[in-house]
């Protein structure tokens, strides 16, 4: 798994780069309550705001962490936002990366770095 | 937190894990750990504890010793029917200005030898002011009580452990009552919707009432973030946001506030700061007025979203005030001040990050209210 500064984690399955955000993410943004996704087979470039969550302190976006194409969004998460608090490393994943070339994911922290910087 | 104030419970707040915000110049628990979510639906399903020591409690005497005397001359700050005010009841107000404007809402109470009144943490200086500037009455700020509210179907339950009598109040009803030899100025009522009750303590036995309440399994302390959720629900307003100086009591569609007596005819008609302009509006309504909104999508609609007449209309027709997502309707929710001449069911358009979604005009509350009238 790696992580970026933004929260996300990263995670890859095949070759497709799996997106979510991370525990200490969704504690800090408190009950969502609505989820807005991407349409599939849209390309992103990184820093694209792709996702839009509502808590019930304030909206806040997910950005697409690397270029590439959202080929699986979880439309689980349209029904039921609360996923994100419930289970935000497991089944509240939100897309579904292709990408020319995982090697672009080593440049994210891994977990101790991740650890660091939330202190 | 440099610079803000604390309430008595502060210790306690932090003992129970609430993340602090600042709030109207004080240091206030905005969320426990159960969230603000479950803490929502905890007080409607059972009660919750609100500490609300923040607000301003006030005292009117009149040299006369009579409360009806405090508010013939209070009357004169506000449009409300206070001298009609029954002794052992509360009434809700509006402080107005020269324009018609709401300086502050406020809740009023006769105690049979003075006004008991409760005024918004942002406002009570100015409040206080206004009133020692304009009132030949005696204003005396109480400043060694807390004040906590309990709230939600179990809190007559919980509440008459400690003191029986609050069983027998009904809504808006004010006592004092004997806590084991400490004095409660209680009343029955709220910001939440549900049936509860507003408890002033002394400030030395402040924690030791809430800690005994909490002790009680229906019993669970919430915060300003479900604080808001559940008064958006209920419909009632926030000063500062639903209104302001610029909003009149007619816009915001509190006439219910404005009794017969202070209305053209009434025995007291008019005399109060911006009389004109409301009289008028009333007779004639007013051109814009505060109506609840019911987005047709989950996506909530926050304060300062504009609303348009059409998905291409070029001009706004108002601006949201309140607005978030309302967990006992399981929807997003909001008011707004729009053309009074829209109907109930009109479906306006909210401009939400640059979309134009679907919302319909509604009758509030969202929520019933449960008051034990």
């Amino acid at each position: 798994m790696k992580y970026t500064e933004d929260h996300e984690w990263l995670r890859v399955e095949g070759d497709l780069v799996v997106v979510g955000i991370t525990e200490h993410a969704s504690e800090a943004l408190g009950d969502v309550v609505f989820v807005e996704l991407p349409e599939v087979e849209t390309m992103a470039a990184a820093g694209d705001e792709v996702v839009v969550i509502e808590s019930v302190k304030a909206a806040s976006d997910i950005l697409a962490p690397v270029d590439g194409e959202i080929v699986a969004v979880n439309d689980a998460l349209t029904d039921n936002p609360g996923l994100v608090n419930e289970d935000p490393l497991g089944v509240a994943w939100f897309f579904k990366m292709k990408v020319d070339d995982l090697s672009v994911l080593d440049g994210f922290m891994d977990e101790d770095a991740y650890k660091e910087l939330i202190g | 937190m440099a610079d803000l104030l604390r309430t008595g419970l502060y210790d306690l707040h932090l003992r129970l894990g609430a993340k602090m915000v600042p709030f109207a110049g004080y240091e206030m628990p905005v969320q426990y750990p159960m969230g603000v979510l479950k803490e929502h639906l905890h007080t409607r399903a059972e009660a919750g504890l609100f500490d609300v020591s923040h607000m301003g409690q006030v005292i009117l005497r009149a040299a006369s010793g009579r409360a009806v005397d405090a508010a013939l001359a209070l009357e004169a700050l506000v449009p409300v029917d206070l001298a009609g005010l029954a002794e052992g009841r509360q009434r809700y107000a509006m402080f107005t200005n020269a324009e018609g404007g709401i300086l502050d809402d406020l809740m009023v109470a006769n105690r049979g030898d003075h006004l008991f009144v409760v005024v918004n943490a942002a406002c009570k200086g100015a409040d206080i002011a206004h009133m020692r500037a304009h009132l030949d009455l005696e204003v005396n700020e109480i400043t060694d009580r807390a004040l906590l509210a309990l709230q939600g179907p179990a809190a007559q339950t919980a509440l008459a452990r400690l003191v029986p009598e609050v069983a027998a109040m009904r809504f808006m009803d004010v006592a004092v009552l004997d806590w084991g030899g400490v004095a409660l100025w209680v009343s029955r009522s709220g910001y939440t919707g549900e049936d509860g009750f507003e408890i002033s303590v002394p400030a030395a036995q402040a924690v030791a009432l809430a800690e005994a309440l909490l002790a009680m399994p229906e019993v669970a302390p919430i915060g300003l973030g479900a604080r808001d959720s559940l008064r958006l629900e209920a419909g009632l307003c926030l000063y500062g946001h639903d209104i302001d100086t610029t909003t009149t009591p007619v816009e915001a569609n509190l006439t219910w506030a404005i009794q017969k007596a202070r209305r053209s005819g009434g025995q007291r008609e008019g005399g109060f700061p911006g009389a004109a302009r409301i009289m008028r509006e009333l007779a004639e309504g007013a051109a814009r007025k505060r109506v609840g909104l019911a987005p047709e999508g989950r996506a909530p609609m926050r304060e300062g979203v504009e609303i348009f007449a059409s998905p291409d209309s070029p001009t706004p027709i108002g601006v949201v005030t309140s607005g978030g997502f309302g967990p006992s309707i399981n929807a997003a929710l909001a008011m707004a001040y729009l053309p009074a001449d829209l109907p109930e069911g009109t479906t306006v358009y909210g401009e939400v990050r640059g979309k134009r979604l679907a919302v319909r005009i509604t009758a509030m509350p969202f929520q019933p209210t449960t008051y034990k009238r």
